[in-house]
């Protein structure tokens, strides 16, 4: 086997970039402008502004009641630098959000900008397709699809609160990486209101088409969502074990003394 | 006490040194956020000039927190080297900037057990960057495992072949990719996707197998918690270095789950498996500034202060290697690339003059101001400061931790320019084995198939 052969199919046992071959010390041209490529879709993908009419359109025409909020960083800039504006809702929507709010709910559903409109212009209505028909099985009430533009996960907390809901389920643009500018996190906390901490949410990260399927994302929400109404619990003390609802008993534990 | 400086008509006080220090850093968005910065930049002027008149001996004798409350301000004042504060206590903070800039080598060496945390950050905030270059450069902090870290003229590259899944397969294949580019010898350290002891276990054993089979004058480090590692410890596992991530405020650290006992613990029991042929250097640890006040734990302190508390904590430990992971906590804490480059070089100073093996994950995350060629420069600069190791990430893209860092190629890129070497156990292996010649330039052709007698099932 010649050695570029040798790295064509070692490469392909990772997403990494091995193998990229070199120009004296430097990288090949096709790979810093196709890591400059990466990076420039990267960058666009935390500063184009979410869409918020087409994300509003394509959940209403799910059967799902939508409405909009801003947080308190009004732009990109504020946003980056000031997390604590984008985990507070605008005086504006807090008011509107409390005069939308009628008898409490099980669930509220948060679609969030974070850092990627991107990630959110391609799966938020994905995502919320494949949730509903759990959701619809489990028999749990829902607020209205809150869409929230510079939005920190911890927005949920208030609009949680607000909208009177058992659990809020945040959809949100994760920070894109060089390789997925389109990634969602699920983060769900029992009991929002201002001030839980990260301790107190579940995440599932990489929902995205070369990552966690919308599919099998939903499957997982599902399965936390019903564990902490029957916990009465979200966050560290209650472990994703949905896998094992997916495949059986039979692969857990299998290192001798593992506590897993 | 307050501290006042006059500019023209105008009196600027400062409400205690916290204050003073804060408002003489340099501008970044962690102590904006903290509302705590200067406000205007005459008031930055006006802080360093008053902070240069402090002596060394006050800011020892007003701990920015009290010794009662926090355990680390108690390790920073009693392990103070008193004998070796004497040649330096009766200098100010201006006077310490001259004195530096002058020192020997030895000198440095000698008053390093003697520089707190805050001397050290408040002579920074009034040095130039090239007076940080400078001065690093002169330090020497040489430390031992499986070769020889930190000697004068040398850079060292962790190889951190990360990988989203912690696939062995994929993993093993950055590694190659990595030591075929001449990369490895501070470590080779994975950031594990799971924190579970299945996982660990299986990573450990891999990263063992490849360094005996090839005989690598390297160490390996999986990086997960240190009371995991701990475990693995006790089960008997191929633990080379213990790694934890620590700050410089005791409720940071208990927010990262750990307290200077578990430290300790974990250290003593690293130590007692006595891998390491050629000295006993077995922590590893990573510090970032804005870690504490991203924990709601930084008591009115700015952020560059607070990350060279975090090397008085690992000095205690004599790590092998400490990096700071300086654009990775993001934006909100160092904006743009001007910020990412200053607070590099200030924490590779204050690690360095406080006598600690300081090495910089260059890097910056998608929603900072910052893109490669900010990491050109400032790679450049810390390698002409005698940084002690820098990242090697597979095409400078971590697909796991969704950063970006230094490459392999960069490495090579940074040697040639400067003339860097390896650590010498490490480049006479590349030489052994027919990757590299005598001068440790890459030899063309044959890489690949030398190092896939590691992994002989890869390539199937």
């Amino acid at each position: 086997m010649s050695e570029d052969d040798l790295w064509k199919r070692l490469a392909r046992l990772t997403p990494a970039r091995i193998g990229l071959g070199r120009a004296g010390s430097g990288l090949p041209t096709r790979e810093v402008l196709g890591f400059g490529l990466a990076h420039a879709r990267a960058r666009d993908a935390v500063h184009t502004p979410m869409d918020v009419e087409a994300i509003t359109e394509a959940v209403e025409a799910l059967g799902l009641f939508v409405t909009a909020v801003a947080s308190r960083a009004e732009d990109r800039a504020t946003y980056l630098r000031r997390p604590d504006y984008g985990r507070r809702l605008a005086p504006a929507s807090r008011d509107s959000l409390v005069e939308a709010a009628g008898e409490s709910v099980d669930l509220a559903l948060v679609v969030a900008d974070g850092l990627s409109a991107r990630a959110v212009h391609e799966g938020a209505a994905r995502m919320l397709a494949a949730l509903q028909p759990l959701a619809d099985k489990a028999g749990w009430s829902l607020g209205p699809v809150v869409v929230a533009s510079q939005a920190r996960v911890a927005l949920g907390d208030e609009i949680g609160m607000l909208l009177k809901a058992k659990a809020v389920a945040v959809l949100i643009g994760e920070r894109p990486g060089l390789s997925s500018p389109d990634s969602l996190g699920l983060y769900l906390t029992f009991e929002p209101k201002p001030g839980r901490s990260d301790a107190e949410r579940n995440c599932i990260s990489n929902v995205r088409p070369a990552g966690l399927s919308h599919d099998l994302a939903a499957f997982k929400l599902h399965w936390l969502i019903a564990q902490t109404f029957s916990r009465g619990l979200s966050g560290v003390a209650l472990k994703d074990e949905s896998d094992a609802a997916l495949e059986g008993p039979a692969e857990r534990d299998a290192l001798p003394g593992s506590s897993a | 006490m307050a501290y006042r400086h006059v500019v023209g008509p105008r009196t600027h006080v400062f409400a205690d040194l916290a204050t003073l220090m804060a408002k003489a850093t340099p501008i970044r968005s962690g102590d904006r956020l903290a509302g705590i910065a200067a406000e205007s930049a005459e008031e930055m002027m006006a802080a360093r000039w008053c902070l240069a008149d402090v002596a060394l001996s006050e800011i020892v004798a007003r701990p920015l927190i009290p010794y009662e409350d926090d355990d680390v301000t108690r390790l920073i004042l009693d392990t103070h080297d008193q004998a070796a504060f004497a040649e330096i206590a009766h200098l100010t903070v201006g006077d310490f900037r001259e004195f530096l800039l002058t020192a020997s080598s030895e000198t440095l060496a000698r008053i390093a057990p003697a520089v707190t945390p805050e001397i050290a950050a408040a002579v920074s905030k009034i040095m130039r960057n090239q007076d940080l270059i400078l001065v690093a450069r002169k330090c020497r902090v040489v430390t031992k495992f499986r070769n020889t870290i930190g000697l004068p003229g040398t850079l060292a590259v962790r190889l951190q072949p990360n990988h989203p899944t912690d696939e062995p397969k994929g993993i093993t294949a950055s590694i190659l990719d990595g030591l075929s580019y001449g990369c490895g010898d501070a470590v080779i350290g994975i950031n594990p996707a799971s924190d579970s002891i299945r996982t660990l276990s299986s990573l450990l054993g891999l990263l063992d197998d490849v360094i005996q089979r090839l005989a690598i004058p390297t160490q390996s480090c999986v990086l997960t918690h240190v009371t995991t590692t701990l475990d693995a410890m006790n089960r008997g596992l191929p633990v080379d270095l213990v790694f934890q991530s620590i700050a410089g405020t005791q409720q940071a650290n208990a927010s990262f789950g750990v307290t200077l006992a578990i430290l300790k613990e974990a250290h003593e029991a690293a130590l007692a498996l006595k891998r390491g042929p050629l000295g006993d250097n077995v922590m590893y640890f990573e510090t970032g500034q804005g870690s504490a006040l991203s924990a709601d734990a930084h008591h009115g302190i700015d952020q560059q202060t607070l990350e060279a508390r975090a090397y008085a904590v690992a000095r205690v430990y004599r790590p092998l290697l400490v990096n700071s992971v300086v654009g990775f906590i993001g934006p909100e804490y160092l904006y743009d690339g001007k910020e990412i480059i200053r607070a590099g070089l200030e924490d590779h100073f204050c690690g360095k003059l406080m006598g600690v093996p300081l090495g910089v994950d260059v890097c910056y995350t998608n929603h900072a101001e910052a893109d490669q060629d900010d990491m050109d420069t400032l790679l450049t600069l810390l390698g002409a400061a005698g940084c002690t190791y820098v990242m090697g990430v597979p095409g400078a893209d971590d697909v796991m931790l969704n950063y970006q860092s230094t490459s392999f190629h960069d490495a090579l890129y940074i040697r040639e320019v400067l003339g860097l070497k390896r650590a010498p156990e490490f480049a006479a292996w590349l030489h052994e084995i027919g990757l590299a010649d005598g001068e440790g330039a890459l030899l063309p052709g044959g890489a690949g198939t030398a190092l896939l007698t590691a992994a002989p099932d890869l390539a199937a």
